[in-house]
C-alpha cells in the first residue's frame, strides 16, 4: 500500500476521525455526531462487502441491502421472543445470512449482466415484502428491540455507548482487513480474473461459479454483520433497511469511493452520508443539490474519489 | 492421448467444422496447419469445451471429454495458450501465474512458479506489474507460463507467435523445443512452417473444416505441391 497516495491519506484521516469521534464530538459540543459516525461505519461495512463482489468480481447486486435486513431482523425477532443472548443471536444472524446468500447466489449467479441485476433485486424485494407482511413483527412500522444483544459479561455491554461504538469500529477495521486479505489471496486473484474474462478462467480449469458463489456468501455474511450491528445500535429494525433504494445507495457509496479499491467504499460511505447529513440541515430540498452533485461526480470522476485523488490510476 | 473423431461444429447457422479428425500421441508434438478461416481455432475451442460440437467425439487419455464444461476439460489435463494471448490484464504477473496453478496429475517434474520464471527470465523483473503493462512478447511468455502452471499433460498453442518480434518468436520456439525434449505433448497451431517442420512429429492440414492431409515433417517438406495448394507457401 502506498501511503503517499492522497486517496490513502484521506482514508487514514477518515479512519482516524472515526477512532476519536466519541471524544472529539462531545468536546466540540456536537455529541450527536457520535451516532452519525456509528451509522456511517455500519454502512461502510456493508459497502466494503458489496465492493468485494461488485468492484472486484463484477457482480452488480441490486439487492445487497437485503442482508442488512436479514441480519437486523434475526436480532429483532429473537429479542421479540425473549432471546437476547449474543451467543445465540449473532451466530444465528450470521448463519441465516450465509444460508440466504448461498441460496440467492446459487440462483442469481447462473445469469449475467442485467439479468443478474434484476434477479438479485427480485429476490431481495421478495424478502422485503415478506417483512412488510409480517404483522407480528411490526410489518411496515418496523420492530422495536427492547434489549440489545447480551454477551453475559460485565466488561462488554453494548448498552454502554463507547462499547457499542468501538465494537462497530472494530468490525469496520476487520471487514477492511478481511477484504484486503481476500483480494490479495489466490482466491481474490481468481475472482478478479473472472471479472476480466470468465471464459478464459474456466479454460484454465477453474469453476468460476464456485468461486463467485463463495465470494457472494462472504459478502452476504459481512453485510449481515452490518445489519446486526445496526439493529443493536438503533434498537429498531424495519423493512426499509432492506428496500431497493438502500441497495442503490450502497452501490452509489462503492462507486463514489472507488470500485475495486479496498478503502474506497469506506470513504464513499463517509462522503455520501456526511454530505446528505450536512445538506439536510441547510434545506429540506437537499436532494435537489445532492442528486446533481452525485451525477457530476460519476461523470467527471470515473474512478470515484480514489480515482480523483490518484492520478493515472486505472480501474479494474 | 488426444483423439478427435469426426467433430462437427457451427457458429449459429454457419457450420465451420465438417468431420474434423485429429490425433496427438503421448510425448508428441503435432501441428494443425491451414489458411485463415479453415477452422483451426474452432477446433481448439471445441476440444476445450468452450464450443459444443453437434457431432463427433473427443477422447483425452481414454476418457470422452466432448460435452464437458471447459473447466472440467482443462482439469483433465489440457492447457491452452490462446490466440491473442488473453492474459488477465487486471492481475499482476505473479497473480496471473499463481492464481491458475494446479498440481501435476501424473508423475514427472511439476511446473512451479520458480521453474516458469527460470524458463522466462524476462518476467522476473516484471512480477508485480499488471498484465496490461507488459510488452506483447512478455504477455506471450506469461500466457505460456500460465498454461504450464496448470501442469498440463497436453499443451495447446493457438497462434502463439503471431505479431511477435523475431527475437521473442525465437525464444518461444526454443521454449517449445525444450518442452518437447521433456516429453511434453503439444498441439501447435501456427503458420511458421520452417520452424514447425523442425520441431513437430506430425502435421495435420485443415481445409474447409476437415483434415485433408496428415503426415510427418519429412513428408511435408518434400511436398511443395501440398504446401502451395493448402498453405499458400
Amino acid at each position: 500500500m502506498e501511503f503517499k497516495n492522497p486517496a490513502n491519506i484521506l482514508t487514514v484521516m477518515v479512519v482516524g476521525l472515526c477512532a476519536v469521534v466519541p471524544f472529539l464530538a462531545p468536546a466540540l459540543g456536537e455529541p450527536f455526531y457520535v451516532i452519525v459516525f456509528a451509522r456511517i461505519m455500519i454502512w461502510a461495512i456493508a459497502a466494503v462487502s458489496l465492493n468485494l463482489i461488485m468492484g472486484y468480481g463484477g457482480m452488480i447486486s441490486f439487492g445487497h441491502a437485503v442482508y442488512l435486513g436479514i441480519g437486523g431482523y434475526t436480532i429483532g425477532i429473537l429479542a421479540f421472543h425473549g432471546i437476547t443472548s449474543a451467543w445465540v443471536q449473532w451466530p444465528l444472524a450470521i448463519s441465516t445470512c450465509a444460508l440466504i446468500s448461498l441460496i440467492f447466489g446459487a440462483i442469481s449467479l447462473r445469469t449475467r449482466g442485467v439479468y443478474f441485476i434484476m434477479i438479485t433485486l427480485a429476490l431481495a424485494q421478495m424478502v422485503f415484502f415478506l417483512s412488510v407482511s409480517a404483522e407480528r413483527y411490526g410489518s411496515d412500522d418496523g420492530l422495536n428491540i427492547l434489549a440489545r444483544s447480551d454477551f453475559g459479561v460485565s466488561f462488554f455491554d453494548l448498552n454502554d455507548k463507547l462499547t457499542m461504538y468501538y465494537t462497530i469500529f472494530g468490525f469496520l477495521l476487520a471487514s477492511v482487513f478481511v477484504s484486503w486479505r481476500l483480494i490479495h489471496s489466490r482466491f481474490g486473484a481468481v475472482i478478479r480474473a473472472a471479472k476480466s474474462n470468465d471464459t478464459r478462467v474456466q479454460a484454465v480449469g477453474l469453476s468460476t461459479y464456485t468461486y463467485r458463489l463463495t465470494a457472494f456468501v462472504i459478502a452476504g455474511v459481512m453485510c449481515g454483520i452490518a445489519g446486526l450491528l445496526q439493529a443493536n445500535l438503533e434498537n429498531f429494525v424495519s423493512p426499509d433497511m432492506m428496500n431497493w433504494p438502500r441497495s442503490g445507495e450502497l452501490i452509489f457509496m462503492v462507486v463514489l469511493g472507488g470500485m475495486s479499491t479496498v478503502f474506497g467504499p469506506v470513504t464513499g460511505a463517509f462522503v455520501f452520508l456526511m454530505l446528505s447529513e450536512i445538506l439536510s440541515t441547510w434545506t429540506i430540498h437537499w436532494h435537489v443539490i445532492f442528486g446533481p452533485f452525485l451525477v457530476l461526480l460519476v461523470i467527471f470522476a470515473r474512478g470515484g474519489i480514489a480515482g480523483l485523488l490518484t492520478p493515472g490510476r486505472t480501474r479494474e | 492421448m488426444l483423439e478427435v473423431r469426426g467433430i462437427e461444429a457451427s457458429y449459429g447457422d454457419s457450420q465451420v467444422l465438417f468431420g474434423m479428425d485429429l490425433t496427438v500421441g503421448a510425448g508428441e508434438v503435432a501441428t494443425l496447419l491451414g489458411r485463415n478461416g479453415m477452422g483451426k481455432t474452432t477446433t481448439v475451442r471445441t476440444i476445450l469445451g468452450i464450443m459444443e460440437p453437434h457431432g463427433g467425439e473427443i477422447y483425452f487419455e481414454g476418457a470422452r471429454i466432448d460435452g464437458l464444461p471447459s473447466y472440467k476439460v482443462a482439469q483433465s489435463g489440457i492447457g491452452l495458450v490462446p490466440e491473442g494471448r488473453q492474459i488477465f490484464p487486471n492481475l499482476s504477473v505473479r497473480e496471473n501465474l499463481i492464481a491458475m496453478a494446479r498440481p501435476r496429475r501424473i508423475e514427472g517434474e511439476s511446473w512451479t512458479f520458480e521453474r516458469v520464471i527460470d524458463l522466462f527470465p524476462a518476467l522476473s523483473a516484471r512480477l508485480e506489474r499488471a498484465g496490461n503493462q507488459l510488452s506483447g512478447g512478455e504477455q506471450q511468455m506469461l500466457a505460456v507460463g500460465r498454461a504450464l502452471m496448470t501442469n498440463p499433460n497436453l499443451l495447446i498453442l493457438d497462434e502463439a507467435t503471431e505479431g511477435l518480434a523475431p527475437l521473442v518468436r525465437t525464444e518461444i520456439w526454443n521454449c517449445l523445443a525444450d518442452l518437447k525434449d521433456a516429453r511434453q505433448s503439444i498441439l501447435v497451431i501456427d503458420k511458421n512452417l520452417e520452424v514447425l517442420t523442425r520441431i513437430a512429429d506430425r502435421h495435420h492440414i485443415v481445409e474447409k473444416g476437415r483434415v485433408v492431409w496428415t503426415g510427418t515433417s519429412d513428408e511435408l517438406r518434400a511436398s511443395g505441391d501440398l504446401q502451395a495448394r493448402y498453405l499458400g507457401v
